[in-house]
């Protein structure tokens, strides 16, 4: 029985072979794999690229304080991004599985549409969900638009849940019985994260605080994103910390929504707020690329 | 000859799958025999006796005058390729008729089955290349096109069409080549049963005895798979303690499975997916579906042990935490109105309660992690905390009907609420704008205004529906376009008729229709009817107002006053009449409404006998008018002089 670091050091080495860089988590507070600006920014353009990294994703609604067994605060995803996407790339992803050790001859696995939508992100995809056994194991999404730009080149998204995965490979009926390696368990590392965040994001975060930092985070996005069009060499403007800004707004409006801070009404709003910055900064950064690769 | 197209694809959304064929069918065109087929990832279009080439045509090409100078029609025979002898003469001009040799098929369908391909319209589309590329439903991996078993050259998407299609992912080979006559066989020998409905049967086949039947999940299991296997599996009988309608709710909609019946009416504690393969020799789907199963239970159960914590009654003050929409305020506001609007409805106690707590259950955490329950759950609260049956079922109903096949809530009191809800949303909805239109309807406007209708028709109630919406024009209107709607079995012009003489009561709409409809087809009624029209259009001239009754002294001997006999009579007949035999007896005026036409001037100098007679033909108007207005009736057979 493979575990939980062996998967995912399975799943680098066959993506490595296809020619992924395997990148590290990103190190700032996000939602999703797709977040970071290993896939948000570089799906943006006509250069191709293939990555592959683990990303820790933060979803506050979703804690349950360590007590439900397949619910987490923070679950960790291998996020997949190849550019331009391959005429073989779901045989390529079902070759993942066999690596991990998944005989598909004596399981089901199916494709059930699941279109896929970041409406903070401007971003938007057709694909699958895909069933293993009936269980969801993985998102595959060709996107089509990011921070609302038609893409040149569409990627393939391959978002593998690890948690899921594990706790189906190693016959777990909760992801805190996963084995990390052996004699550690997922809980022994991660349950008193859970534990922790979930107070904090439901009972002791401050939504004035909160809200504050999210007007300073996006004031300093937007005056970013004003002083680019004026730049005078844009090609090393810091469009990268103006994204940095928007995915903080991003991670405070979970956490707003999670502590039922954010009335309904309020919501669409502030999902524009941040809609705004990801679509100025994916705007910017396209324009830059354009740059770069004129020089 | 035959020809062979299959579009092969990654996996397509079950549910667009059977328009899709449809549509290949008719852009195809007209043809002797086509069969067309699919699986999740194919799509296929067989037709056989199809020419070898289209048929040879002649074309006329039109010449210089017969008078022209020898030159010009020397020149016009050469130009065609012939001696001058050989033209024709044809409408005072030189001519000749061209032979023009058919296009071979293969060339044409080179053209058109890419275009075909191209022109079938999805929900939503994709590209998967660069910008600017091809756009399908999901990309386009292969292609098979044989015409005679030679492949027909073309390009789609890239995709260079050839003689090998693709198999099963697991059970078939990537590529083999197919023929046309070996087609079907090859893919079966590869993993894939080509045939719907053989997929059908051999899933119904596989099916428990007991599983529950379930015609739309059984269609999306059709076409989400090549080659359907049932697995059966099992969950701990200690679950069954969750409402069935849980347990099934999780089955059906999040893992479609079909439940199983114990026999008496509940549950059994066991299920059947479809697989999208041959077998589980090792038991290992089985195995994985009944873990997901056991925890997307234990979810259901942590939830309902959880919301029991806190009654329906007390979850009403949070729903002030629930927005209803934006501009209509929270779900509190919400539930205040409809409670108002039960009791001007006419509702009980139990309505009112229902009312009171029909809302509270979206605050639970069962109804968050599986909307679709919405109500139901509130229903199932409400009974577990000791409300009286009455206010349970009429809670677990009251977003019935959700489709014009969906059944109605059970009890008074849960239509009332049904109904009460649904016309809180609309005038809501009206009053600050979300007006649907077109396709958009996001809030579901039309089945809601749809539903009311169907309540009161069905459950035969006396409620003045369009009292509550005239306020508002546009709502009116609207609501007046379901009612219509809902009628639609009905013909267009016998709805109109009736509509046109009031809608306040619909069961009382249902009724006149359903008289008109009978009535219509005697020798009598389309003639009266024209009548009817003639009698509308001179009062419409003459701007005749006027709502006296005909002065009996001032009426002419003969048709005029045999006419306003008769309408007498009748008016007096049919007061205590029911609907039906009431049109049969007004039919019967018509041979008196031709008399009169035929020998009666209405529009003569004198205006006292002018006016007595249009009072005469407004009182008839009028009186008729009460079940339908017939001069709404479109009429087939045209006898009558307008």
């Amino acid at each position: 029985m493979d575990s939980y670091q062996q998967i995912i050091f399975k799943l680098k080495n066959y993506w490595a072979e296809r020619g992924c860089v395997i990148q590290e988590p990103f190190d700032t507070e996000v939602g999703a794999g797709t977040m970071a600006p290993e896939t948000f920014l570089r799906v943006l353009g006509p250069k191709p690229y293939r990555t592959g990294y683990v990303q820790p994703s933060r979803r506050p609604a979703d804690g349950r304080y360590g007590e439900n067994p397949n619910r987490l605060y923070k679950h960790q995803q291998f996020q997949l991004i190849l550019k331009p996407s391959p005429d073989d790339v779901i045989d390529q992803y079902l070759g993942s599985l066999e690596a991990l050790g998944i005989n598909l001859a004596e399981h089901d696995i199916k494709l059930e549409e699941d279109n896929w939508e970041a409406p903070t992100l401007g971003a938007w995809g057709v694909g699958w969900q895909v069933m293993l056994d009936g269980l969801e194991i993985t998102q595959f999404t060709y996107f089509q638009q990011c921070g609302g730009i038609e893409l040149d080149l569409v990627p393939a998204e391959i978002t593998y849940g690890l948690e899921r995965l594990s706790a189906f490979l190693q016959g777990k009926d909760s992801v805190y019985d996963i084995e990390w390696t052996p004699g550690v368990t997922y809980g022994d590392v991660r349950k008193r994260d859970e534990l922790q965040y979930s107070v904090y994001n439901f009972e002791l975060a401050d939504r004035d605080t909160l809200w504050k930092l999210f007007d300073l985070y996006e004031g300093e996005a937007q005056r970013l994103l004003a002083l680019y069009p004026r730049a005078e060499r844009k090609e090393r403007f810091p469009l990268l910390a103006a994204y940095d800004q928007v995915l903080k707004c991003s991670n405070l409006f979970n956490t707003l929504d999670a502590r039922g801070a954010i009335s309904v009404t309020e919501r669409v709003a502030v999902i524009a707020r941040v809609r705004k910055l990801a679509v100025g900064v994916a705007e910017a950064w396209v324009d830059q690329s354009a740059i770069e690769a004129a020089a | 000859m035959n020809l062979l197209l299959e579009i092969g694809t990654e996996e397509i959304p079950d549910w667009m799958i059977p328009d899709a064929l449809a549509q290949m069918r008719t852009l195809f065109g007209p043809a002797e025999s086509v069969r067309v087929d699919a699986t999740s990832r194919r799509l296929v279009l067989r037709a056989t006796g199809l020419a070898e080439r289209q048929p040879d045509r002649d074309e006329y090409v039109a010449g210089p005058a017969l008078s022209a100078p020898a030159a010009a029609v020397e020149g016009f025979a050469r130009k065609q390729g012939v001696a001058k002898e050989a033209l024709e003469q044809r409408d005072g001009k030189y001519g000749y008729t061209r032979k023009i040799a058919g296009r071979e098929t293969r060339d044409l369908l080179a053209t058109s089955l890419p275009e075909l391909i191209g022109k079938i319209a999805w929900p939503k589309t994709m590209f998967w290349g660069a910008k600017g590329s091809a756009r399908f439903i999901r990309p386009v991996r292969w292609i098979v096109a044989l015409l005679d078993d030679r492949i027909i050259p073309f390009e789609f998407a890239h995709v260079t069409s050839g003689a090998e299609s693709s198999g099963h992912r697991r059970l078939g080979k990537a590529r083999f080549p197919v023929t046309f006559a070996s087609y079907e066989q090859a893919l079966r020998e590869n993993g894939v049963i080509l045939s719907a409905d053989e997929r059908r049967s051999r899933i119904l086949n596989e099916l428990p005895h007991d599983a529950r039947p379930d015609a739309s999940l059984l269609e999306t299991l059709v076409y989400l798979t090549e080659y359907p296997t049932v697995v059966a599996g099992e969950f701990e009988p200690s679950f069954l303690t969750l409402p069935s309608e849980v347990l099934s709710t999780v089955m059906r909609f999040h893992q479609k499975y079909f439940s199983i019946d114990d026999g008496k009416g509940g549950l059994a504690p066991r299920f059947a997916a479809v697989m999208n393969t041959s077998g589980d020799p090792a038991g290992l789907v089985r195995h994985g579906n009944e873990r997901v199963l056991r925890a997307r239970f234990n979810d259901a159960r942590f939830f309902w042990d959880t919301d029991q914590q806190r009654t329906l009654d007390a979850r009403v003050e949070d729903l002030k935490h629930v927005t209803f929409q934006a501009k209509l305020g929270n779900y509190y506001e919400k539930t205040q109105r409809v409670e108002g609007m039960v009791a001007v409805l006419g509702g009980d106690a139990h309505a009112l309660r229902a009312a009171r707590l029909s809302k509270a259950d979206l605050t639970t955490e069962l109804v968050k992690e599986f909307t679709e329950l919405q109500g139901v759950v509130g229903g199932l609260y409400a009974r577990a905390q000791g409300e009286p049956e009455e206010v349970s079922t009429a809670i677990y109903d009251h977003y019935k009907p959700v489709s014009m096949e969906d059944s109605l809530p059970r009890t008074e009191a849960g239509r009332f609420v049904a109904i009460a809800d649904k016309l809180d949303t609309l005038i809501g909805c009206f009053q600050v704008g979300l007006i649907p239109s077109g396709s958009k309807d996001p809030f579901a406007l039309r089945r809601a205004a749809q539903g009311i209708v169907k309540i009161i028709v069905e459950a035969n109630m006396n409620l003045p529906l369009r009292s509550y919406v005239r306020q508002d024009p546009k709502l009116e209107e609207f609501v007046l376009d379901r009612v219509r709607n809902y009628f639609r079995d009905f013909a267009y012009d016998e709805i109109s008729a009736v509509l046109a003489s009031g809608w306040d009561s619909l069961p009382d709409v249902r009724a006149r229709l359903i008289a008109l409809r009978a009535v219509r087809p005697t020798a009598d009624f389309e003639p009266l009817a024209a009548s009817f029209k003639r009698i509308r259009n001179i009062l419409k001239q003459a701007d005749f107002s006027n709502t006296a009754p005909p002065v009996a002294d001032l009426l002419e001997d003969g048709p005029e006053r045999e006419l306003y006999a008769s309408f007498l009579q009748i008016q007096n007949e049919i007061a205590a009449l029911p609907y039906q035999p009431a049109l049969e007896r007004i039919a019967t005026l018509r041979p008196a409404v031709d008399r009169f036409f035929d020998k009666v001037m209405v529009n003569v100098s004198d205006e006292r006998i002018r006016n007595n007679r249009l009072a005469l033909l407004n009182a008839i108007s009028t009186e008729f008018s009460k079940l339908a207005d017939f001069s709404e009736i479109v009429i087939q057979t045209q006898e009558t002089k307008v």
